[in-house]
């Protein structure tokens, strides 16, 4: 297959007139706000979801400068916990869950599927204006009070702390609406507008990540719905279902909760799976190392994921027996995330490495995931969790995996379709830069949490006693290199935007179907619908022509 | 927006009295859209069940802690009206593929006929639910004035739930039963009232003529809907009238 050049379209002889992109065809607030295509919903989810990272990032800064004295140098014990409670759900249900599916997804796997837009474009829009109603909700709940709960709404303390949870409950009940309607829209597209010529087994892996990501969208986000509502009922009417004095049963809440929450995780990381195969194979400029295992290892990981909730609960009173069991499938999920890891490790062997800044956040990211994922496996192991749970170890833990690993591999997809997206170019420097900053500043921070952590600090304390303080002043400093690290990314693709450094029609090389597309791609992707005939990431059929050819 | 739309599929009216509907332009093929949204719709529906799982699986759990509860609760309800309310929902679920049948043979009388019952139905419904919600708030079982009024925490004395003819005397958590039952219920009922508004929706599109045999695609959603919420009652009637 050939990457078509776009004809330049010429009014007047010798004079260019701009090529319509999806980004130009038309103009006004109103072509934005009421689009169906894809990829400016994309876009502006793109948007949003930066914006609640930068503001997620923001109370985390705050937390991390609150803990550089034993005594807390900021704020008082409640606003702390309104700080780390924001820090929190800013974080998973403004950025991580919507991050890379419904932004980079959103943007990218129309394309890949070489069709027009997503299936169901108006659920598509609808499920941009559900976030957009959850985040003013979370920002009506702040002006309201705050809430300080933590991301996890435990109660009973939610049922009658005096704070705005009713307010942040609807918000994530509508967030969970948009995660589910995202997931819904991507099954029906993945099975329905494939390409002539597009075998399942032929589909990139980002495909297939976002696949099995949105099969857990649907089938665990409906019962956070039911739990979150239930608490809100709870706290206007008081039924009694969360609340031990009415007989109620807290634990039931946690049940509830982790039931969906454990296979968000995986609705947080599959995607992040996603983009790393992609970029292993594009940068090495070599076939994926076990395709097929890959893609059966996302299913594996989704079907698992329903079966674990319970590790998030050994102190919290079960059953001993469940607990064998829930510690055994716990261990049960590594085996296939490690079949990824081993096989993106085998496709860079012997490729044909470029260091470029996507492909270095990529190598960073398979660091920490390794480390991510074997401290999960370490607190899955029932003995040692009942030392380590609710302590720094396992803040270290999930941060290693939520913003080390997923929010690494949400860079690592920006900065790989930067290009396809805008037809512009950043500082590769820069970007370096910034990548190392952030590989820095990340290990700065969570290293020394792991240490305190396994020494007994605990999580979600406003104060310590002095002795952890050096690992705190240890944290704080690399989260704030950290912080200069993600505002220097910032401010380096803002430049990009309005430098307009033209880049390559096919920057990296790739050969997945969003390349065969003029960049930025025109409004209805394909000028006429792409056939595949080769076999996924065949790099033999690359035309090497188009990655030294500027967009238009 | 200004798409192109050359490869738009247009699908011919019947007959003067309808309308031709025409394809989305993403899609290649009229089948292809009409697959797409009913895949759609039935994974949209398998989240309704697994938010009405979360319900059930409360209701199994307190079941087994508080027994009595739900034997004595239970019995304070009226499985004549219950059984009434089935049989009217199992009616209208009839009259609702009736409907859908009618849609796709392009007869658009019978169409806003069928559909009309439907709403009916549901409307009897509501108001038998009503008056069943009514005599347990009467006994002081589920006060609905007071569902905002807080509670003593001291004394664990729930505004909402009085008992002022004793009948859950002396049963630990009496007013578990209760809760789960209006809670349920509750959220069953605003699905029916969701169901029956999409329905006169239909009604005014069906009367503008837009669902014919070439296009009945809303017509057949709604109508899983509509079975959905008739099923879950069916689990609903059960549980809460009989088992106990």
């Amino acid at each position: 297959m050939t990457t078509q050049v776009p004809p330049v379209e010429t009014a007047t002889p010798g004079v260019e007139t701009e090529r319509k992109t999806y980004l130009n065809v038309t103009k006004g607030f109103m072509s934005w706000a009421g689009t169906l295509d894809h990829k400016r919903i994309g876009l502006m989810y793109l948007i949003g979801t930066s914006a609640a990272l930068l503001a997620g990032g923001l109370f985390a800064l705050l937390v991390r400068l609150h803990l550089w004295e034993p005594t807390g140098m900021l704020f008082d014990n409640a606003e702390y916990n309104q700080v780390f409670t924001l820090h929190g759900v800013f974080m998973v249900f403004l950025f991580v869950i919507p991050a890379i599916p419904a932004a980079l997804g959103n943007m990218i796997l129309p394309l890949q599927l070489g069709a027009i837009d997503v299936a169901l474009p108006r659920l598509n829009l609808l499920s941009f204006y559900l976030w957009v109603t959850g985040a003013i909700f979370a920002i009506l709940a702040i002006v309201a009070g705050g809430f300080d709960t933590g991301w996890t709404f435990y109660t009973p303390y939610s049922l009658y702390t005096q704070q705005a949870v009713g307010l942040i409950g609807m918000g994530v009940f509508i967030l969970g609406f948009s995660s589910i309607f995202t997931g819904l829209n991507f099954i029906v597209t993945v099975h329905k507008l494939r390409a002539p010529g597009l075998t399942w087994f032929r589909m990139p892996l980002f495909i297939w990540a976002l696949y099995a990501t949105s099969i857990l969208q649907v089938l665990a986000t409906p019962v956070l719905g039911i739990t979150v509502l239930l608490v809100a009922i709870e706290r206007l009417y008081h039924i009694g279902i969360f609340d031990p004095r009415l007989g109620g049963d807290a634990v039931l809440f946690e049940h509830f909760f982790w039931f969906y929450s454990h296979p968000a995780v995986y609705i947080m990381v599959l995607p992040a799976f996603g983009i790393i195969s992609e970029l292993v194979t594009v940068h090495s400029r070599k076939p994926l190392f076990g395709y097929k295992l890959i893609a059966f290892s996302s299913l594996a990981i989704a079907i698992i994921s329903f079966l674990v909730w319970g590790h998030h609960m050994f102190t919290s009173g079960q059953s001993t027996y469940a607990m064998f069991a829930f510690s055994f499938l716990t261990f049960f999920v590594a085996i296939p995330t490690a079949i990824k890891e081993f096989s993106w490790v085998a496709t860079v062997w012997k490729g044909s490495i470029a260091l470029n800044s996507p492909m270095l956040y990529t190598l960073a990211f398979l660091i920490i995931f390794a480390i991510g994922g074997l401290t999960g496996v370490i607190l899955g192991a029932l003995n040692v969790d009942i030392h380590l749970h609710d302590t720094y170890f396992v803040v270290a833990h999930f941060h290693y995996v939520m913003m080390g690993s997923i929010a690494l591999a949400f860079f690592a997809g920006l900065h790989h379709w930067w290009p396809k997206m805008f037809g512009v170019m950043y500082n590769e420097t820069h970007a370096k830069i910034s990548c190392a900053l952030i590989f820095i500043g990340f290990n700065a921070t969570f290293i020394p949490q792991f240490i305190m952590g396994s020494r007994g600090m605990p999580r979600r304390y406003a104060t310590y006693v002095p002795d952890y303080e050096p690992y705190h002043k240890a944290s704080t400093i690399g989260a704030m290199v950290l912080g200069v690290g993600v505002a220097f990314m910032v401010y380096y693709l803002v430049v990009s935007l309005l430098q307009k450094k033209r880049a390559m029609e096919n920057q990296w090389g790739g050969v997945t179907l969003e390349w065969e597309t003029p960049t930025p791609p025109p409004l209805e992707n394909f000028s006429k619908p792409p056939v595949v005939t080769n076999e996924v990431y065949d790099y033999s059929k690359l035309d090497l022509e188009t990655t030294i050819t500027p967009a238009k | 927006m200004s798409h192109d739309d050359h490869h738009s599929v247009v699908i011919p009216a019947p007959g003067p009295e309808f309308k031709p509907h025409t394809v989305a332009h993403h899609f290649d093929t009229p089948v292809q859209e009409f697959q797409s949204a009913k895949l759609g719709f039935w994974l949209f529906l398998a989240t309704e069940i697994l938010l009405f799982g979360g319900l059930f699986a409360a209701y199994f759990y307190f079941h087994e802690q508080y027994p009595e509860t739900f034997v004595v609760g239970g019995k304070q309800l009226d499985w004549r009206l219950g059984g009434l309310n089935t049989c009217v929902l199992l009616l209208s679920s009839w009259t609702m593929a009736m409907g859908v049948r009618a849609a796709q043979t392009s007869q658009k009388k019978k169409l806003l006929m069928y559909c009309g019952l439907t709403v009916l139905g549901a409307a009897i419904f509501m108001v038998i639910k009503f008056f069943e919600y009514k005599a347990k708030s009467d006994h002081g079982l589920f006060v609905f004035s007071e569902m905002l009024g807080g509670y003593d925490t001291a004394t664990g004395q729930l505004p909402w739930f009085t008992d002022i003819h004793g009948v859950m005397a002396g049963v630990p958590h009496g007013h578990m039963f209760f809760a789960i039952y209006v809670t349920m219920t509750g959220i069953h009922g605003l699905h029916v009232i969701i169901g029956a508004g999409l329905i006169i929706w239909i009604m005014f599109g069906a009367a503008k003529g837009r669902f014919h045999a070439g296009y009945y695609l809303p017509v057949d959603l709604v109508g899983l809907y509509w079975h959905l919420v008739d099923l879950i009652w069916i689990f609903l009637f059960p549980l809460l009238y009989l088992v106990p």
